[in-house]
């Protein structure tokens, strides 16, 4: 968003500094009246079991809490050392990568083409959206239903083909399924950002490169992509943390991490050592690492890659 | 203000126990509550899981199951089988599962849900081998695992072998394997006694039940099966009376009768957890209007329990239960060999055992 646009009862004063608005607040109280409930929710949700979680990661404890011993960072240590945590890093690295791109890139490729002035165009604009209105755990039972070696429809088919399909047991088969799953699922909303972005490219700059005799891939590649990049940066944001945090529904429902540990992602480790080994010490320390992560991630992106988006 | 009652999976039960101060063992509720209770009315199988090493029960055994074996009739006649002699050792079912695929007479021969509990926990009991130490952890936290024994290897071995020329099929972890015996997909599978109302309701074929099978140079084997299921643990609060405590012991008891014992059994499909409801379920004819309904009970009471059929007492036991998955997986991959992959389960799954003995020291 590059205007602020203030209530107008409580007058402010609009300040015009280059292309931005800047809005000043008379009454010094209102502000942050207004900003109460986002900060009380942002307090409750997210500092205090942040906190629980830094808490508890230099503790071990059994189940109930009877019984806590003060450990420093030997959980962190644990956690570390664990060559299975270093294996789902990997995991979540690649699973992260291939969802951002593939959902990316095809939510970009359909959004041009729904762009066109084509016949049936809001049907079509209409059915693409659709996933993103499906549940995780259903759109897991639905990948299921297609790809599972021996009720699914594709699955049987690519069996009965001589290919050797069976995710339950084949790894890389399951971590591309889960892949297409989470991507599948994520297209929708690439879609609808990307179709809203193409839609407020002036269509006068199309028109003027056109007279200069520039042919659509040029056009493309030399307009509109970077009048889209505000857009394309927004969205890998949105992926990234999407394919990191969002995606346990999907992984749960159609793997569980397995076979093996070849799906499981960071957050689904989180996950499996805290609510099924109940081990909420290391749980705990995998949070921790993970909100490192994802602060340092946020920090690099708004800090140096936002600054070199071209409007 | 923690409930009553907790309805907890039989491998919560050293979780449970470690719990001291969380709970009310159920020796000492009915003594306290003073309602007359005699351990022995419940089957040895059942009350040896959640009883101490000495005898005193520490919670009350309501929903048992067993694992058992499901065979589809059909596709036995089909392949050329006797419909009525399902395999009791593991050469016959590996040759009853291969003549399956040969005559094409199912998709998968041979399949086991719960891959743990049924090729792990219950093989363990049946072949009297041990899992773990200290009589599986019945007797002590410090137990660690056994299950890289020679006879442990040679079954997945054996799995492996099968999966190569076709006759077995890996369903997935937990209870995913279970679809694929009432869809007609899978000849013969290694499941939970409590699958059979789901297979009465959905089968559109004939079949038979019959026990888990075994190595027969074994020695010892086969021994009597262990239970899955749950039982009801009753927890302590700060300020609970007596009353409360009166009223639970009650409830236990009202449960533990043999009319109800027998309409549970009857009505779900889990076993009859004492004697007298199940000599209530015979009288009834129940058992011969629905044969093979009384075989997993058979199989659990075919013998006294041995150190290693009495049941398990590991910590984090659901944790190890996923190690072992993931090893087996990885063996049947071909990233591993067997030996491998039980010496992995063993290391890994020892690291578990060592944290729950730290974490639940006094």
């Amino acid at each position: 968003m590059n205007e602020v646009v203030g209530p107008q009862f409580a007058g402010p004063t609009f300040v015009r500094g280059g292309m931005q608005r800047r809005v000043i607040f008379n009454n010094k109280l209102l502000p942050y009246i207004l900003l109460a409930p986002q900060i009380l929710i942002t307090l409750i949700f997210f500092f205090w079991p942040a906190f629980q979680a830094v808490y508890q990661s230099v503790f071990i404890q059994d189940p109930f809490g009877l019984r806590t011993q003060f450990v420093w960072f030997e959980n962190f240590k644990m956690v570390l050392s664990d060559p299975y945590y270093l294996g789902s890093v990997r995991v979540t690295f690649i699973f992260a990568f291939s969802v951002t791109s593939i959902a990316m890139c095809t939510a970009l490729w359909l959004a041009v083409m729904a762009d066109k002035h084509i016949r049936g165009a809001g049907v079509y604009k209409t059915l693409l959206i659709w996933p993103y209105a499906v549940a995780p755990a259903v759109a897991a039972v639905l990948w299921l239903f297609i790809f599972h070696p021996s009720i699914g429809l594709l699955g049987r088919a690519l069996r009965e083909m001589g290919i050797l399909w069976d995710y339950k047991l084949n790894g890389h088969q399951a971590l591309l399924l889960v892949i297409l799953a989470a991507s599948w699922k994520q297209v929708s909303y690439n879609f609808l950002f990307f179709l809203a972005g193409l839609q407020s490219i002036p269509k006068s700059v199309l028109e003027a490169a056109s007279i200069d005799g520039a042919n659509s891939r040029k056009r493309f590649w030399t307009i509109v992509f970077p009048l889209l990049s505000p857009t394309t940066f927004f969205l890998l944001m949105v992926n990234m943390v999407y394919s990191f945090f969002d995606t346990f529904g999907i992984i749960h429902a159609l793997t569980g991490g397995g076979p093996g540990k070849a799906t499981e992602t960071l957050i689904y480790k989180v996950y499996s050592d805290g609510i099924i080994h109940l081990d909420l010490g290391g749980s705990s320390a995998q949070s921790v690492i993970l909100m490192i992560i994802v602060i340092g991630l946020t920090a690099i992106q708004f800090r140096y890659v936002e600054k070199k988006v071209h409007y | 203000m923690p409930p009553h009652i907790v309805q907890m999976f039989e491998v919560g039960t050293a979780t449970m126990m470690a719990a001291r101060e969380a709970i009310k063992p159920l020796h000492e509720l009915m003594r306290v509550a003073n309602v007359p209770f005699d351990p022995k009315i419940y089957v040895p199988a059942v009350r040896g899981y959640y009883s101490l090493s000495d005898g005193r029960m520490m919670s009350t055994p309501f929903n048992s199951s067993t694992a058992v074996m499901f065979y589809n009739k059909d596709a036995f006649r089909k392949a050329g089988l006797d419909p009525e002699k399902p395999p009791r050792t593991w050469a016959e079912l590996r040759t009853c599962a291969n003549k399956i695929r040969a005559a094409n007479a199912a998709n998968i021969g041979f399949t086991a849900a719960w891959p743990t509990w049924t090729q792990f926990e219950q093989f363990s009991a049946i072949h009297d081998t041990p899992l773990a130490t200290r009589a599986n952890g019945m007797d002590g936290m410090d137990a660690v695992l056994m299950i890289n024994s020679p006879l442990h290897i040679r079954h997945v071995q054996t799995l492996m072998d099968m999966q190569k020329e076709g006759s077995f099929k890996y369903g997935g972890r937990d209870s995913a394997g279970d679809a694929l015996f009432p869809s007609g997909e899978a000849a013969i599978i290694h499941a939970s006694s409590g699958l059979r109302a789901r297979i009465v309701r959905e089968a559109k074929f004939e079949w038979g039940v019959a026990m888990l099978p075994y190595y027969e140079d074994v020695k010892g084997a086969p021994k009597n099966s262990i239970i899955g299921g749950a039982s009801f643990w009753t927890m302590t609060a700060p300020k609970r009376t007596p009353e409360e405590y009166k009223g639970v012991a009650e409830f236990y008891r009202f449960i533990g009768q043999p009319e109800i014992v027998a309409r549970w059994h009857m009505e779900t499909g889990f076993l009859p957890i004492t004697f007298a409801g199940y000599d209530r379920v015979m009288a009834s004819g129940y058992y011969k209007q629905n044969p093979g309904a009384d075989l997993p009970f058979r199989q659990l009471t075919r013998s006294e329990p041995t150190e290693n059929s009495r049941g398990l007492r590991l910590g984090n036991m659901p944790e190890i239960r996923n190690i072992i998955q993931e090893e087996l997986e990885k063996a049947l991959q071909g990233q591993q060999s067997a030996a491998e992959s039980m010496e992995n389960a063993v290391r890994r799954g020892n690291v578990v055992l060592r944290n729950f003995e730290r974490m639940s020291r006094p």
